[in-house]
């Protein structure tokens, strides 16, 4: 097995056979009691989901946008979470019933480390980052959001992907029990969504665990989900349980809806239309009832940054 | 039932038709409530949702006179149809003016055209102009026969209606609405199919441009 013989892991990084083939038992057991010696060498200043509610030490990063930021009202009760209804505000009424504790994620594919991670795990080396990206919906609204957060490549990167990994899967939590509209067909779930690995690796790729310096509302995704500035919102995927490292191009949830009018990419983009509605223009939510749309802007105004992944692609047949 | 009654009935009519307009109208104010995060969106959906529903229910009434005999609910198709196109004109508007905005009229022109459930929507919308300006007693009386079958127009505005609801569900799979809508309406047009066999059958070897003509209203419209 090249995982084993690969020089790059020291043995002591290795978990042992035992640990790893009752990983669940022991997760739920042993880090309850607070016994399990985390995977990775935890942090002096790690990151906990804070019973307060209220993130403690939050940089801020200097990429944030200077737009007018959403009320946290308008956040967190205008959203597409289909788990929790196709309405707008059906998230917000009935997604107090998503257990986000305990909670693990689900490692798997072409990664040296695989396997099932706890929360606490997964967020103790990173620093929170509040980053005030815009966010634009398939759907033509947009918002600007103060996520707190940390890059996904970060997040990444601790799992060793190989050379194998040309793309990344995420998989949103499936519960019928907690979600009610996962009892209805809409969608395939669970949810799922994609990305090259050079987009999940791109510095704007965000981990968000919080917004506004809060921790994230259920209905936002809690308590992690994946923010991808220049992609039409439904590209991130909310509550996350699984991270999937492939060679293949993933199956997207809307992909698999509606091929001809949500893409693999996706990437905002104002010149390539919906096939029902125009995206050259967007509306911004919050500016009163008598303001105009604004100009949507390609790659959501993140051009600078991401352009360079696309070179050489035709964006108009790659949506 | 007494005249005094038919009064009380068609105020309540009213109130309930005015209904939503008002708490939109509270809500834009802000007296009470809100609009939510997207007041365009909500005052568009409001009125479409609105407008439709009366459309259906314009489209019952003559069904189920005919099923129970209530003659007097005739008297409430014509307000119920322009209360109807009232939403619709709002729900048009709200998209035309306040979503896109004035500036944005060559967008407005673009959706029609190419837009599909632009275009399904902005037709029935259209087709629902000559039927609300044919509305009045006299222009009916006028009319005679004619007016009836022009006002048959209101069963393709129902469809087309029902079809641009259906166009803009985001995943197939979505349609559970818009498809409640549509048998609702097939089950109208089962109704009207069943009494026009029933009254064929009946008549013996009538005139034949007299066959299918559905039966004129009775009622003189109460005042």
């Amino acid at each position: 097995m090249t995982k084993r013989s690969d020089p790059k892991i020291k043995p002591s990084e290795i978990t042992p056979e035992s640990v790893f083939l009752n990983r669940r038992t022991l997760l739920k057991g042993a880090v309850a009691a607070g016994l399990l010696p985390t995977i990775w060498p935890t942090a002096s200043e790690a990151v906990t989901i804070p019973a307060n509610g209220q993130f403690a030490d939050v940089k801020k990063w200097d990429g944030s946008t200077g737009e007018r930021v959403n009320s946290y009202e308008d956040i967190t009760t205008y959203n597409n979470f289909y788990e929790f209804g196709t309405g707008k505000g059906d998230p917000a009424e009935s997604a107090h019933s998503l257990k986000t504790s305990p909670w693990s994620v689900q490692v798997t594919g072409a990664a040296a480390k695989t396997g099932t991670f706890t929360l606490e795990d997964i967020l103790a080396p990173h620093t929170l980052e509040e980053r005030i990206y815009r966010h634009r919906c398939v759907e033509a609204w947009s918002m600007v959001v103060p996520w707190d957060g940390f890059p996904l490549a970060d997040l990444l990167k601790r799992f060793e992907p190989t050379s194998q990994a040309k793309f990344v899967q995420f998989f949103s939590l499936a519960d019928p029990r907690q979600m009610p509209g996962v009892r209805s067909p809409v969608l395939e779930w669970p949810y799922r969504e994609g990305l090259t690995i050079e987009e999940a690796m791109h510095p704007l790729t965000l981990i968000a665990v919080g917004l506004y310096g809060k921790v994230l509302p259920n209905q936002n995704g809690a308590p992690l989900r994946t923010v991808i500035p220049w992609k039409y919102g439904f590209k991130s995927t909310k509550s996350i349980v699984r991270i999937h490292f492939t060679d293949q191009r993933p199956q997207t949830s809307w992909n698999m809806a509606a091929p001809g009018e949500y893409g693999f990419y996706s990437n905002v983009n104002p010149e390539v239309d919906h096939p029902r509605w125009s995206q050259a223009s967007e509306r911004r939510l919050g500016t009163g009832l008598f303001s105009p749309r604004i100009p949507t802007l390609m790659f959501n105004g993140y051009t600078d940054q991401v352009a360079a992944l696309y070179k050489g692609l035709d964006l108009r047949k790659n949506y | 039932m007494t005249q005094r009654w038919v009064v009380v009935i068609k105020v309540a009519v009213w109130a309930a038709c005015l209904a939503p307009w008002a708490w939109l109208v509270i809500r834009t104010l802000g007296i009470a409530g809100s609009l939510g995060a997207n007041p365009q969106e909500e005052i568009l959906n409001v009125c479409g949702k609105t407008g439709l529903n009366l459309l259906m229910l314009t489209l019952a009434i003559t069904p189920v006179r005919r099923s129970t005999g209530w003659n007097r609910l005739i008297a409430f198709r014509r307000l119920l149809g322009l209360f109807a196109f009232f939403y619709l004109v709002l729900h048009f508007l709200t998209y035309a003016l306040l979503d896109l905005g004035v500036a944005r009229w060559p967008t407005l022109l673009e959706d029609i055209a190419e837009r599909p459930y632009v275009t399904v929507g902005f037709t029935a919308l259209m087709l629902l102009v000559p039927l609300a300006a044919t509305s009045t007693q006299g222009i009916q009386r006028r009319l005679g026969r004619n007016w009836v079958k022009l006002h048959r127009l209101v069963y393709v505005v129902g469809v087309l209606g029902i079809v641009h609801y259906w166009w803009q569900v985001k995943s197939k799979a979505d349609v559970a609405e818009p498809l409640l809508y549509a048998v609702f309406l097939a089950l109208l047009f089962a109704a009207r199919l069943l009494h026009y066999r029933s009254v064929h059958a009946k008549a013996a070897v009538p005139p034949a441009n007299q066959r299918v003509e559905p039966p004129q209203p009775r009622e003189k419209p109460s005042h």
